[in-house]
């Protein structure tokens, strides 16, 4: 089966060490994907808070277009992979909102399908592919690593259903099955702020250090994550969120990169180096030999 | 000593408010809040909040316009959704914040120069003219018109990104822009047509 693949704007910028690792991970599993041709903007976070009805019609352009070609359509982005599914709750909820997206994407000549399913890559790899298959395929153990894995808030919640909703467990077992040890990460569904950073600077911070430093007070000696903005965030505002607090320093990388360098890909070709925490130390001290 | 009456009457009302709230998409249920207060003690910005997400759904079915509109919840939050998968009635609060923060915006309830609703236009316009969001473009745009002393303590995080390949200048752009004027034309259609 072939994948329609929906990257997002944010992978093609902050976030894009996320697509070279998804890729080169998708290619060691021989996972067929398809980017959706000349997709738009989900809208996110920020567009709902503006003007509600177009960001459905935003989002339904996208879901028509994958479903041209395509069953499934891969979201890694966990901002798009919402509110692609909210757009499709929204239209079976509300006839009115199915009415008015309906008509504007027949206005450019596209056809709803309520079929199309909206995956996350942590549901496609755990359920479609399997952790067998990938145990198998692992040439570079990740030698016992300890990873703290944070998932945050809206690849769980609120429409998802291949995970727990408060305890997921989707990208420990994932990364456990490339050698990775996991550590007790209470704190992984937690919000780390969103745009707030940005806007409501103190906030973003507070919010930012508890992850952190939770991270570190069990023993974490990187933390995985599953979306970009969780990433740039975590990683982007440690001496920042530190200065407020106390010191707290980690390497923050998306659970792709780990998984990718285990099935063998190289440091270089899945964005280690677009880091600002370096990983290096720590994947020497650890001794994993990657390409 | 500035004294100021702390139990609200029932005069300081807007019904209007009340049964707009009720009405908008994510109130429909909020007249089944228990005030069990799970939204609260899970949300993770309550502590920062004047409102707690209980008090919020209280106030805001009864038709507290002003204490709603003008409190600082609406733009803590972050739409997380963790009180909105633990409300045992089953109200999408969520939504509800969501609808509560377009109508402050609508009616102009923020400090001048704030930066969410700037943060939240610019995004929509650059949506509108390119069909994606070219991050640093957005970051230098809410800045230039928010707080733009701030934008000195960030250029070393964006040179940073920069020589990283994470802070890409060259503009994001579909192809078939013509397609989302369309799309944005017709809802636009729509929306007058149906009074949504």
């Amino acid at each position: 089966m072939k994948y329609a693949y929906y990257p997002g704007c944010s992978l093609r910028g902050t976030g894009r060490a996320y697509e070279e690792s998804l890729l080169a991970v998708f290619r060691a599993l021989d996972i067929d994907v398809e980017e959706i041709d000349d997709w738009n903007c989900c809208g996110a976070t920020t567009y709902m808070s503006v003007d509600e009805l177009t960001s459905y019609a935003l989002a339904g352009r996208n879901l028509a277009l994958a479903a041209r070609e395509h069953s499934d359509i891969i979201a890694p982005c966990a901002a798009c992979y919402l509110v692609l599914q909210k757009t499709q709750h929204y239209m079976r909820e509300y006839p009115n909102i199915k009415l008015l997206v309906t008509r504007a994407l027949s206005a450019i000549g596209l056809t709803y399908r309520e079929q199309v399913r909206v995956r996350h890559p942590l549901d496609v790899l755990l359920n479609d592919i399997g952790l067998k298959d990938i145990g198998r395929k692992v040439k570079v153990p990740l030698n016992g690593l300890k990873i703290a894995p944070y998932y945050g808030c809206q690849i769980v919640r609120p429409y998802s259903t291949f995970d727990d909703q408060g305890d997921p467990t989707s990208m420990d077992r994932l990364l456990e099955a490339c050698g990775a040890k996991i550590v007790r990460y209470t704190l992984k569904t937690r919000c780390c702020g969103g745009s707030q950073k940005g806007t409501l600077p103190e906030v973003g911070l507070d919010l930012i250090h508890y992850l952190l430093s939770e991270a570190l007070k069990n023993g974490a000696e990187v933390i995985a994550t599953v979306c970009p903005l969780c990433q740039f965030n975590l990683e982007s505002f440690q001496k920042e969120a530190g200065d407020r607090h106390h010191p707290a320093s980690i390497p923050v990388l998306y659970f792709s990169q780990l998984m990718a360098l285990a099935l063998g890909a190289s440091g270089d070709s899945i964005g280690l180096r677009r880091g600002l925490v370096p990983i290096e130390p720590v994947l020497a001290n650890k001794e994993i030999a990657y390409a | 000593m500035d004294l100021k009456r702390t139990v609200k009457f029932e005069a300081d009302r807007d019904p209007e408010f009340a049964r707009w709230v009720s009405q908008t998409v994510g109130g429909e249920r909020i007249r089944h809040c228990l005030q069990c207060g799970l939204c609260s003690g899970k949300c993770p910005l309550s502590l920062y909040m004047d409102y707690t997400p209980r008090r919020l759904m209280h106030l805001s079915r009864e038709g507290f316009k002003e204490e709603v509109l003008g409190s600082t919840s609406i733009w803590l939050c972050t739409a997380c959704y963790a009180c909105m998968v633990e409300c045992p009635k089953e109200i999408n609060i969520t939504h509800l914040l969501y609808a509560l923060k377009r109508r402050a915006i609508e009616e102009g309830r923020y400090p001048r120069r704030f930066a969410i609703p700037i943060m939240a236009r610019q995004f929509s316009q650059m949506v509108r003219g390119s069909g994606r969001i070219t991050e640093s473009w957005l970051i230098m745009q809410v800045f230039l018109r928010s707080a733009i002393w701030r934008l000195l303590g960030m250029s070393r995080l964006g040179l940073k990104l920069l020589r990283r390949g994470r802070m890409p200048l060259k503009r994001e752009r579909i192809q078939r822009r013509a397609e989302i004027s369309a799309l944005l034309d017709s809802v636009e259609a729509t929306r007058k047509e149906l009074a949504l």
